[in-house]
């Protein structure tokens, strides 16, 4: 009942091709989205800044990795080194053009993840599978090396860290210590429903169709005329880039200074996590992974707090461990095929409920 | 299906109930409020346990003993970061807003993202004996202190050590070090008093994920021949490097580890072999102290801590407690000054800055020759504390030289260097000016 699209007839190809053809998934988009403009209003920071803002990051560097690996069938474990290469070059841009809008810098830096993430990417041109995954695992030690052993990449800072320079935009603080949690988060929802609109509009054409080939059957994409070297790259290119924009927002705008161990292949995995248990080859799953992922230990830590229960800190750690796993273990039993799959399956029984037949 | 869709139904209400439920907020008014940022979990938390234990178990003694501190209590809560700095950030998220006082991160990384933090949402930094060595520079950071002296500060002590048994000129220093901000943090003094010195340094990097494996590290301490060893570890480096150490048949009597590497934690597992290994230290060992019996008395004995009662003492344990000492020490002080009972993050800052830990004032706390006496400055904001070597017989450590101050006039000026450049690139950056 509340999911028909009966009646609502599209009278032109625009109309038919749109992102949300059917009108409930556009009013059910606005409504998140007036939601999520709303969360500063009603939430505490530690809401904000330990929950929404990295959610929105970790929700685009699995946009990221599931271009990669949802849509063109490329095995990755390198997210995290690659959300650090974008770190490192926003932070180099940053001080070299310290005059240059922030924001611009942020987008930039991206280009050089792609960049990156293109070299590390030929080698998919002939190994697949575990082989690739193996491959990409080299790129994450690699970079992770450079980031220790080349000084040129924090400035020569004695810490070897990397640290978030005030920067503003309409003379609003938007990074360093001094931007209010709800500033930041407004800028990061913009940049993120900015680049999933653009993700998904590259994932619905032409490229978009050539990746869904190569994943499916690469020797009949191939004989159908898609060229492997331009699907596999430009899979890694896109990849790359909204990984790389994921780690620049990650430091300037959440973590505020970074070493390393932030890239380390811990953040590789958490983002691999993220894709898998929010459906591979769907954009909403890489949100609604995300926030599985990154928002339940936050939640099962919180829990006995509000229920007014006195629990040592590292016994609570421990118990969200194990309650953590045995969730994802049950989510992937009950649906294997991530939260996107079962939110479409609860679509499908909406068309209906509560009625017995439509 | 049915008891698919059934057990699915009964989990989402469940989150939603849950999710439903108020934060409802549990602070009493008339608090102290110290958050304890601790790690009882991870590769590091044989390091992070003992710290923890202390800490809380000599503030809880207070409430018990004297009903807090100027009859306010002392409220400690732990947050687990697992000595990540992310989880380390959101714990101070988290803990922030409850009135907290001062934070201890008890890592350098933890430590370095908070440093911008401290001057906006008005709350100190105590990094005690760890963190950013610059910070020591209090003109150039009013929220950070690294009490009772600093890592660059240390090192110095350490080479005064090494001059005073047998000499540094000619030598060979080999330093072996975690490869992390903590590590890497003295190297710049060790190359800059190298040559004024006239040592010559060997630098062995151990990655975290090789603190286990160190093989081919030593296999290069070996080629090098060192005269004497430097260690900046922690956690599970220690052992394996000591154990590393023995195997190549390096000399222990000439292996000194920092205070993060020095500790019963350590050298338990290494035991015999480890004899004559070298610690640096600030904090006393034992139990022999009336403070420490006080803790004995109040809080362990009572079964209001997590500690095993046998490791009540140790040179980690006893850490944590002389850092609850200074925090203590300071809010007593803020109080006084403020004529406040409950006070803020900024009177706190102030205390931090204003109290005075003499010789005298140790008796009076029951830790006579616990420690160095050390007082806070508008200006140094290091106490420029003395360090002792200590000394591992095989069960625990004894006391092996006098109380060794740094180098002040060779570290001081290298730390505002450090300061200044730190601030260079940050316009906004808010100092202070001390009369």
């Amino acid at each position: 009942m509340f999911y028909r699209e009966a009646g609502q007839f599209k009278t032109s190809y625009k109309a038919d091709q749109a992102i949300f053809p059917i009108l409930q998934d556009r009013v059910g988009l606005g409504l998140i989205i007036v939601a999520a403009l709303l969360v500063p209003l009603f939430g505490s920071d530690f809401l904000i800044n330990s929950f929404m803002i990295p959610f929105l990051i970790f929700a685009l560097a699995s946009i990221g990795l599931n271009i990669l690996t949802g849509y063109c069938g490329q095995l990755s474990l390198g997210t995290g080194a690659f959300m650090g290469v974008g770190a490192y070059s926003c932070y180099k841009l940053a001080t070299i053009f310290p005059d240059v809008n922030i924001l611009i810098h942020i987008l930039l830096s991206g280009f050089f993840a792609a960049g990156i993430g293109c070299v590390f990417g030929l080698p998919s041109l002939r190994i697949k599978g575990l082989y690739l995954a193996i491959t990409t695992l080299a790129a994450q030690f690699f970079l992770e090396w450079c980031f220790i052993r080349i000084p040129w990449l924090y400035n020569y800072n004695d810490s070897g860290a990397i640290e978030v320079p005030t920067r503003t935009l309409l003379s609003v603080p938007i990074t360093g210590p001094s931007a209010t949690p709800s500033v930041r988060y407004y800028v990061i929802l913009a940049m993120i429903i900015g680049l999933t609109w653009i993700a998904s509009n590259i994932i619905r054409g032409r490229i978009g169709r050539s990746w869904m080939m190569i994943r499916d059957m690469d020797i009949a994409a191939e004989l159908m005329g898609i060229k492997p070297l331009n699907a596999k790259l430009s899979a890694f290119a896109v990849s790359s880039y909204f990984c790389g924009v994921a780690g620049a927002l990650m430091v300037f705008m959440w973590l505020g200074a970074a070493e390393v161990e932030s890239f380390s292949i811990n953040v590789s995995f958490q983002v691999l996590f993220m894709v898998i248990i929010g459906g591979m080859g769907s954009l909403i799953g890489c949100f609604l992974g995300a926030a599985f992922i990154f928002g339940l230990p936050i939640f099962v830590r919180a829990l006995p707090e509000m229920m007014g229960l006195a629990v040592n800190a590292s016994t609570v750690d421990h118990i969200s461990r194990m309650v953590i796993g045995a969730l994802i273990i049950f989510f992937l039993i009950v649906e294997p095929h991530g939260f996107a799959r079962l939110w479409q399956i609860v679509k499908e029984k909406l068309r209906n409920w509560p009625f017995p037949y439509g | 299906m049915r008891i698919q869709s059934l057990v699915m139904g009964v989990a989402a209400t469940a989150l939603a109930v849950t999710g439903t439920l108020s934060t409802a907020a549990t602070v009493a008014a008339e608090e102290l409020y110290v958050p304890s940022l601790s790690y009882r979990t991870g590769a590091f938390a044989g390091g992070g346990i003992p710290i923890a234990n202390g800490f809380a178990d000599y503030l809880n003694m207070l409430n018990a003993r004297d009903g807090g501190i100027g009859g306010v209590k002392v409220n400690v809560e732990e947050c687990e970061t697992g000595y990540n700095a992310q989880k380390g950030v959101e714990c101070y998220e988290a803990t922030k807003g409850k009135g907290a006082l001062v934070y201890n991160p008890y890592s350098t990384g933890i430590t370095l993202q908070l440093i911008p933090k401290a001057p906006v949402d008005e709350i100190p930094i105590l990094s005690m004996g760890y963190g950013l060595s610059a910070a020591a520079i209090g003109e150039k950071f009013p929220w950070t202190f690294t009490y009772p002296t600093s890592y660059w500060s240390q090192m110095s002590s350490i080479l005064k050590y090494i001059d005073s048994n047998g000499g540094l000129k000619g030598k060979k220093i080999g330093f072996i070090y975690l490869d992390v901000g903590y590590g890497k943090e003295p190297i710049p003094l060790l190359d800059n008093l190298a040559p004024k010195l006239g040592f010559e340094v060997a630098k062995f990097p151990v990655g975290v994920k090789e603190m286990q494996s160190q093989g081919s590290q030593w296999l290069n301490v070996r080629k090098e021949r060192p005269d004497w060893m430097i260690m900046w570890g922690w956690g599970a480096m220690n052992a394996t490097a000591i154990k590393e150490a023995a195997k190549i048949r390096y000399p222990m009597d000439k292996f000194i580890g920092n205070w993060w590497s020095s500790a019963h934690a350590d050298l338990k597992p290494v035991g015999d072999p480890g004899k004559g290994y070298l610690g640096a230290n600030f904090s006393g060992i034992g139990t022999d102290y009336p403070a420490l019996q006080d803790v004995i008395k109040h809080v362990v004995s009572a079964g209001n801590t997590q500690a095993n009662p046998e490791d009540v003492g140790n040179v980690l344990y006893n850490r944590g407690l002389f850092n609850a000492v200074i925090v203590a020490e300071a809010i007593a002080t803020a109080q006084k000054m403020t004529g406040k009972k409950v006070i803020t993050g900024a009177d706190m800052r102030v205390g931090l800055e204003n109290f005075k830990l003499t010789d005298a004032r140790l008796k009076e706390l029951g830790l006579e020759g616990f420690t160095g006496a050390i007082s806070g400055s508008c200006a140094d904001h290091e106490g420029s504390g003395a360090v002792f070597i200590q000394q591992w017989d095989g069960s625990t450590f004894n006391k092996a030289s006098d109380l060794i101050s740094p180098m002040t006039d060779v570290v001081r000026p290298l730390l505002e260097e450090a300061a200044n450049k730190y601030v260079a690139d940050k316009p906004d950056w808010k100092g202070q000016t001390c009369g």
